[in-house]
């Protein structure tokens, strides 16, 4: 057992009643790491010199105050390494920025801050959050702890795997187009990806600025909704951020969901989504209906475009928010004759294949004369794909289907062919490009793999999110489950 | 063949907000470099712009002063292009939905008034300085500057003229600095100007290719390059040449334009809404806050100059020029100043003072109400104008308060009748011969007895009582 076993709350009240210490906490989380990391490979950078040292302070306060500050105090967390972190180097899994150490904190990471949580190291990823798989690392892939020969998803994998793995009690991912939800789905972890605006992106390296979002992931539901309540809420640094009040999401966890009312789009189970999945969704609305809920099928009849749009409008504004990594000012430089050729040197020499796909890509859709047949026209698509959640939401409080079509795939698998790769995140593109928050929560194993299921509420409703995915997880316990490493 | 020039200017206005458009460091001109920085204006990665209030006011006061429409949803987009002075590699302006388009000023040359559209009005961030090191193979940065805010002023090609140009500049630059959203200081780069011009033969109406003219960095070298560019196209075009769409600087050297480049086609800049920033309504309750901030415009003032102090429209004319000038001749009458002689003064010995010294008027010590006070002196007839002069100059350099200084100085006027008699007859026993002359009829005697008087009063004599006593005192001998 595990003392991340534990829930957050559980672990709180051991350490307000002094029966364990924040330094067990970190040492769990450096001896889970010295024992499995070499198999996961999950980490970037691991700042422990720091973590032990403000383990030790965050200690002498406890035995010096009566009450803790906060839920979050002295937990161990990861956090990817797109979100920037003052004198920690942040890489972005990309060689250009493999000597990049911010000179600031996100505002996500200043808020963790004041939770007084212990940073355990900076998580991999696909470079600049653009994956499905992890394999789009400059630097390593880390592998799924459920089998160490597949991808732990991305583009959040190595946050998503060191959960599931035991090295942190919990991690920051960033999800574009379901980089949180897919990696959840496949490490069968929960993670949520909030409604845009409701986390601040000061500190995020943007990828896609419309889409970006900053979620947690943990082990359950209500951890989940901890993690949450700390990070979110306006941000004057972040214009995007919303000034809408932040609900207690952990208060919202009552079990109870009789009378709820779910939508499955029958475009989630549809063609693409593999058997076994399809037959855990089916499962899974079971389970609420026994619990007093009911479903009906319903569409959202623009999601086959959803794909189309996203790849334009995302890598569009990636090909404008990677434009200022030029080696000139920080990063990797590959010093060339003339400054255009040094640009060009450091650029075609420090991003990976993946990287320069999309740019090239988004600054093709963005070329005068090309703008109204692709971005224009990608825009107009979003609104109709938002339209479609807001008709449905009419009349239903959730929508429910699968996280990814199917099962963690094997390394190596689709990397050579970026259509089937773009194809993994059909079911959680689209609740990017409308804005409204969606969790993946463990559904079950399917020959030994995680399955993850989709739960998407209205725009800032993730309170009715968490009690869905709450009540569903008391139910089935499927949380419980752990790989063996 | 005859040709109709055809000009349009796009002019930079930086806003002096106390602070940057996206972030909160000092706009503050003439720091150390790179020390008015921090990670958002240098564009590190995952910093996030927030748009400073005051800049987008300023640019709808801008926007209003020059009569254009103001937007009810202004937003802004990024324009894409690689260069060391521009960190992010795109620069945050606007695109489609300026802060203000359709709009006008009206320019006066050699007393005609004519109305010169303005197309748009738009805000954007200023890029950072870059120094080229001769010799030394690299160049130097300062981001100080990046993310200034900016208003790029946009003309119709309406005029048709270099002074016609000059005198749209004087007027933009007066109105902004009317409004006080910026000093529009060419020699800090507070006001930068390009210029669009071509040539069509008269009659025609499409217009011909134009080129660009750059490095123009004052309202001077502005006309000249477009006088020196008006002369060139039509000896390119005389001669059976086609004008090729370029960039040419003025080179101030040698009074001539250079070509710095050829454009082929037009520059992709791939413009798209910044996603960073939202939609900004303007409603009318804001508009009407931000129009009740605009002051008298220069030709507010102008107009009231002529009609209420009855100036001449010449003085109305360049007192209301310079915002500076205006403003130090209403505390003028505020002072109780009397129109006429303070404009004369202004006009005059502060102009000519002023141009000698290469002096603006907030740099002088001399307050309005001193001069105003002196002026009363004169009028009093307790010192002449000439020996005003003397207390003038006392003024503009030093200040302080034209009464003591008269005091102190002894200059104080001779207006006793005995005193100055006595004078005039000194100085008729001396002067036999002016005498004579006088008694013959040259009456040009008189003035030059005046004179001797005046000397011998170290020109503290009242001159008027002087005339009177020498005419009753040479008309008893």
């Amino acid at each position: 057992m595990s003392l991340f076993d534990h829930r957050i709350a559980d672990i709180h009240e051991l350490l307000h009643k002094k029966e364990l210490t924040v330094t067990d906490l970190v040492n769990e989380s450096y001896s889970r790491i010295n024992q499995v990391e070499s198999k996961v490979d999950a980490f970037l950078s691991l700042t422990e010199e720091a973590a032990r040292k403000k383990a030790k302070a965050l200690d002498e306060k406890i035995s010096s105050s009566s009450r803790l500050e906060g839920p979050l105090y002295g937990l161990p967390v990861g956090i990817k390494d797109n979100i920037v972190t003052k004198g920690i180097r942040t890489t972005c899994a990309s060689k250009l920025l493999e000597n990049f150490e911010p000179i600031h904190n996100a505002t996500v990471v200043e808020r963790l801050n004041e939770a007084n949580t212990v940073t355990i190291g900076k998580l991999n990823m696909d470079e600049f959050a653009m994956g499905s798989s992890n394999e789009n690392s400059g630097f390593k892939v880390t592998r799924n702890p459920w089998d160490i020969d597949r991808v732990p998803g991305g583009s959040s994998g190595g946050s998503a795997a060191s959960v599931a793995a035991g090295e942190v009690l919990f991690s920051l991912g960033s999800d574009t187009g379901g980089s949180i939800r897919e990696p959840a789905a496949f490490c069968g972890v929960v993670g949520m990806k909030p409604t845009y605006g409701r986390v601040s992106r000061f500190g995020l390296v943007a990828f896609a600025s419309s889409l970006d979002q900053i979620g947690p992931i943990t082990r359950t539901v209500e951890d989940n909704a901890y993690v949450l309540e700390a990070i979110a809420g306006h941000d004057q640094r972040d214009s995007t951020s919303a000034n809408v009040e932040v609900d207690k999401f952990s208060e919202a966890l009552t079990g109870d969901i009789k009378g709820l009312r779910i939508a499955v789009p029958k475009e989630y189970m549809a063609e693409g989504v593999s058997d076994e999945v399809r037959e855990q969704v089916l499962q899974s609305l079971k389970t609420l209906e026994s619990l007093g809920a009911t479903w009906e099928e319903v569409s959202l009849p623009h999601s086959k475009y959803a794909t189309a749009a996203y790849y334009l409008i995302a890598s569009s504004e990636a090909s404008a928010n990677l434009a200022r990594f030029d080696g000139i000012r920080y990063g990797v430089r590959v010093e060339e004759g003339n400054l255009i050729e040094t640009y060009k040197k450091s650029r075609s020499q420090g991003f990976g294949e993946e990287v320069k796909r999309r740019i090239m890509l988004g600054t093709f859709a963005l070329s005068s004369g090309y703008y109204d047949a692709y971005y224009k026209k990608a825009q107009q698509v979003r609104t109709l794909i938002k339209r479609d959640f807001e008709e449905v939401f009419k009349d239903y409080d959730v929508i429910i289907g699968p996280t990814a079509p199917t099962t963690a795939f094997k390394i190596g698998e689709k990397i050579n062919d970026p259509l089937t790769m773009y194809a993994t995140d059909i079911l959680t593109i689209p609740v990017n490009l409308a804005g409204v928050p969606a969790i993946s929560v463990p559904s079950g194993l399917a020959e030994g793999l995680p399955v993850g299921l989709q739960i998407i509420g209205k725009f800032f409703d993730e309170s009715t999110v968490y009690r869905v995915a709450h009540a569903f997880e008391q139910a089935t316990n499927f949380n419980e489950l752990k790989p063996e490493l | 063949m005859s040709y109709e020039t055809i000009i349009g200017l796009e002019v930079h206005v930086e806003l002096k907000t106390k602070s940057k458009i996206f972030c909160s460091c000092s706009t503050e001109f003439g720091a150390p470099p790179n020390t008015h920085t921090c990670p958002v204006c240098l564009g590190h990665p995952g910093v996030l712009p927030v748009l400073n209030k005051q800049a987008l006011e300023f640019a709808m006061r801008a926007a209003m002063a020059l009569n254009c429409e103001v937007a009810d949803v202004t937003k802004f987009d990024r324009k894409n292009y690689f260069y060391p002075d521009n960190p992010k590699a795109y620069q945050i302006s606007q695109f489609d939905k300026p802060v203000g388009e359709h709009g006008w000023i009206e320019i006066d040359v050699n007393g005609e008034k004519k109305k010169i559209g303005i197309t748009r009005i738009h805000l954007e961030e200023d890029a950072g300085k870059l120094t080229h090191v001769d010799g030394a193979g690299h160049s130097l940065v300062d981001f100080n500057r990046v993310g200034t805010p900016l208003v790029e002023i946009v003309s119709e090609p309406d005029l048709r003229t270099p002074e016609e140009a000059y005198a749209y500049l004087e007027k933009l630059k007066a109105i902004m600095q009317y409004i006080e959203v910026s000093d529009c200081k060419m020699e800090e780069g507070s006001l930068r100007c390009d210029a669009n011009i071509s040539l069509r033969p008269v009659g025609q109406k499409e217009f011909g290719t134009k080129t660009e003219l750059k490095n123009l960095n004052s309202f001077a070298y502005v006309q000249k390059g477009l006088a020196f560019e008006e002369v060139r196209q039509a000896e390119v075009l005389n001669s059976g040449g086609e004008i090729l769409q370029e960039t040419r600087r003025w080179d101030e050297n040698n009074n001539e334009t250079l070509l710095m480049r050829v454009k082929e086609g037009s520059d992709d800049y791939r413009y798209f809404p910044d996603p960073d920033l939202v939609d900004f309504y303007i409603d009318e309750a804001w508009k009407e806050k931000v129009r009740g901030q605009i002051p008298e415009l220069p030709d507010a003032r102008r107009t009231r100059y002529v009609e209420e102090l009855d100036l001449p429209e010449y003085d109305a004319g360049v007192l209301t020029q310079e915002k500076s000038m205006s403003d130090f001749f209403e505390a003028c009458l505020q002072a109780g100043g009397p129109a006429k002689p303070v404009s004369n003064w202004l006009m005059g010995e502060v102009s000519r003072y002023l141009n000698a010294n290469e002096k603006e008027i907030e740099d002088i010590p001399m307050t309005a109400e001193a001069l105003v006070k002196m002026i009363q002196l004169i009028e009093k007839g307790t010192i002449s104008s000439k020996i005003a002069k003397t207390v003038f100059g006392e003024l503009i350099e030093k200040g302080g308060d034209p009464e003591k200084i008269v005091e102190a100085k002894g200059l104080v006027q001779i207006s006793d009748e005995g005193e100055i008699r006595k004078m005039v007859n000194e100085v008729l026993d001396g002067n036999e011969q002016s005498i004579a002359d006088y008694k013959e009829g040259k009456k040009k005697a008189v003035g030059f007895l005046v004179g001797q008087v005046m000397k011998a009063s170290k020109g503290k004599a009242n001159p008027q009582l002087v005339n009177k006593m020498l005419v009753e005192e040479l008309d008893k001998r």
